[in-house]
């Protein structure tokens, strides 16, 4: 059995009027990657900062690396990374000086953490800017460089909280590949997200989080097989046919169909798959029933969370449309 | 590696201090700014106030000196907590305290920084100070102990703005929050009128707390005095408030939320 690197076992977590967290229990498997997807104010930092020692749970225990996140909490430090939401790199540091700091803090000695700095920058293609002001990256450049500093100790294990937030569609694709990487190479990674996208690309297990709570978790195909299966879409050419397609339908699926009249849309869940597909496509067909699309859509995680907490997470796809509140303030330090 | 030991504590206070001394100095007006407000009490002491102020036995300006140099520390002080307060405003505090480095070691790197940039607003300031008119009386190692003395206070006092620093919702809570003890210890002692002058009620108070307890040493060192007990007394109060703040401001960084 592989070793479970990060073991949260009931924890909770009360902030004055309101429970944070409760009755949270989770774990990851080394040189794996766990998404906690879940809306703002979920509670998904909370325990992220339980999980690095920056705040103790009331309730519950948590093991990180083996390492007693209360008990332990101190040789904890040693093996684990955190790249928080906001970068929290030095702008009036240049990038070096800012890795070289970090290094030494993890009490690399210098030679070690000069190589490593160095190794990073490269990795990060930081090594031009390495000696200007972080004030004068760009943002990703800044998301980057802040990665690269939870790196520079080779944690065992990763926290990054809603690391591509506010990165441009290729530099996010790349922090993924970088991620995937890592985890091959045996580094465990806990990450938080709003992005259905992020967790179904890069996640072994995907944990929902609402409200402090659990809701569901397993990786992004038992998610979507938690909703029963498939959904047939029909979309007819003209909208008076839209009785007629739905009668057509009858006793193919589960149940009847959900009708959109905007969209001239119709949806019935099924379990038949691609058989299913073809005798509605021969029933149209012989009906003479013109339509503008016919197919089988597997459920989104946007479906998912519909269906799990009764509203919808915010971002579907890769985010690109989603428009957030808290995008990645690069501000950093002045 | 070793998990931790003093070495690895000092150095990692060490790198504290070398990452604030570096933002300090490449914040220059910074430095400039925290100048110009001594500066400026200085010239209004000497030449608007110097020559209303009657005082028996000595010019006035020699009498207020010590009192503009106590100040620019105590302004360094209070930089102190804006410059925490904004470190966690911008979530470095969290990378440090996820990061295994001693848990004391931010604090004591910053108010190690903040001294050795205290040194330098210091010798700012006496330059000026000789330039206006103030002329030193006693033997160099008496200088060196007087302005040694203002250093050591101003370093107690960094730790008691480390701690409004780290209570503080933001720098702006925290700029706010170090005004009231700054005018109370500066205005309520003998740094700018000598304190038979003062209201009986305050009188007492204004004698002993710890700027006025500084000061007087500090003149008698400056001016060739005996300083005795002054100086005991101000030593004693700057390791009380060191070791009452360090605490303080150690358990306020241990449960510090950005």
């Amino acid at each position: 059995m592989t070793e479970r690197m990060i073991e949260v076992d009931r924890v909770a977590k009360r902030f004055g009027e309101t429970q944070a967290l409760a009755c949270i229990e989770l774990s990851a498997e080394a040189g794996s990657v766990l998404a906690l997807l879940g809306p703002n104010g979920a509670g998904k930092t909370r325990l992220v900062r339980i999980l690095t020692t920056l705040l103790p749970p009331d309730r519950g225990r948590a093991r990180v690396a083996g390492y007693d996140v209360v008990a332990d909490a101190g040789a904890l430090r040693s093996v684990i990374g955190l790249a928080g939401q906001y970068a929290a790199v030095d702008e009036l540091l240049t990038g070096r000086e800012n890795l070289e700091l970090v290094g030494l803090w993890y009490h690399l000695d210098k030679r070690e953490y000069r190589r490593r700095t160095e190794e990073v920058l490269e990795r990060f293609s930081l090594i031009d800017a390495g000696d200007r002001l972080v004030k004068t990256y760009s943002g990703g450049m800044r998301r980057r460089l802040d990665i690269g500093a939870t790196l520079i100790a080779r944690p065992p294990v990763l926290f990054l909280d809603e690391p591509t937030t506010g990165l441009d569609p290729r530099t996010r694709n790349d922090l993924w590949r970088f991620i995937q990487e890592l985890v091959g190479a045996g580094t465990t990674v806990l990450l938080t997200t709003q992005y259905m996208g992020e967790a179904e690309q890069l996640a072994h297990k995907i944990v929902v989080i609402d409200t402090g709570q659990v809701i569901a978790d397993g990786t992004a195909e038992q998610l979507k097989d938690r909703l029963g299966g498939d959904t047939l879409e029909v979309r007819v050419s003209d909208a008076a046919d839209l009785e007629r397609a739905a009668a057509l339908l009858a006793g193919l699926g589960e149940g009847r169909p959900r009708t959109d009249r905007d969209r001239r849309l119709l949806s019935l869940p099924t379990k038949g798959g691609t058989a299913l597909l073809i005798a509605a496509g021969r029933r149209f067909q012989d009906a003479q029933v013109p339509l503008d699309d016919l197919g089988i859509r597997r459920p989104s995680l946007d479906d998912v969370f519909l269906s799990l907490t009764g509203a919808t997470a915010i971002g579907s796809d890769g985010g690109d449309g989603a428009q957030r509140q808290s995008s990645n303030r690069s501000g950093g330090v002045r | 590696m070793p998990r931790m030991s003093p070495t690895l504590a000092l150095r990692d206070t060490a790198g504290v201090a070398k990452r604030n001394l570096l933002r300090i100095r490449r914040t220059p007006q910074l430095i400039v700014i925290a100048a110009i407000q001594p500066a400026l009490l200085l010239f209004l002491f000497r030449y608007v106030l110097g020559g209303a102020v009657r005082l028996p036995g000595g010019h006035y300006v020699d009498y207020v000196v010590p009192a503009v140099l106590i100040e620019a520390v105590l302004i360094g002080g209070m930089n102190t907590s804006i410059g925490l307060a904004e470190d966690l405003r911008s979530g470095i505090i969290d990378r440090f305290r996820s990061l295994p480095m001693a848990r004391s070691a931010v604090l004591a790197g910053r108010t190690l920084a903040d001294l050795c940039r205290n040194v330098i607003s210091l010798a700012l300031m006496v330059a000026l100070g000789l330039l206006v008119g103030f002329r030193f009386h006693n033997d160099p190692g008496s200088i060196i102990a007087g302005l040694a003395l203002i250093i050591t206070f101003g370093y107690a006092f960094s730790w008691v703005y480390a701690a409004i620093g780290l209570a503080s919702k933001d720098p702006e809570t925290a700029q706010v929050a170090g005004i009231l003890p700054f005018f109370i210890l500066m205005f309520a002692s003998n740094a700018i009128v000598p304190v038979a002058s003062m209201p009986t009620w305050l009188q007492g108070f204004a004698r002993n707390q710890p700027l006025s307890v500084t000061v007087a040493a500090v003149r008698a060192l400056l001016e060739g005095t005996p300083a005795g007990h002054w100086l005991w007394q101000s030593l004693a109060w700057s390791a009380g408030i060191i070791i009452v703040f360090f605490t303080i401001a150690l358990h306020l960084y241990r449960n510090a939320t950005s």
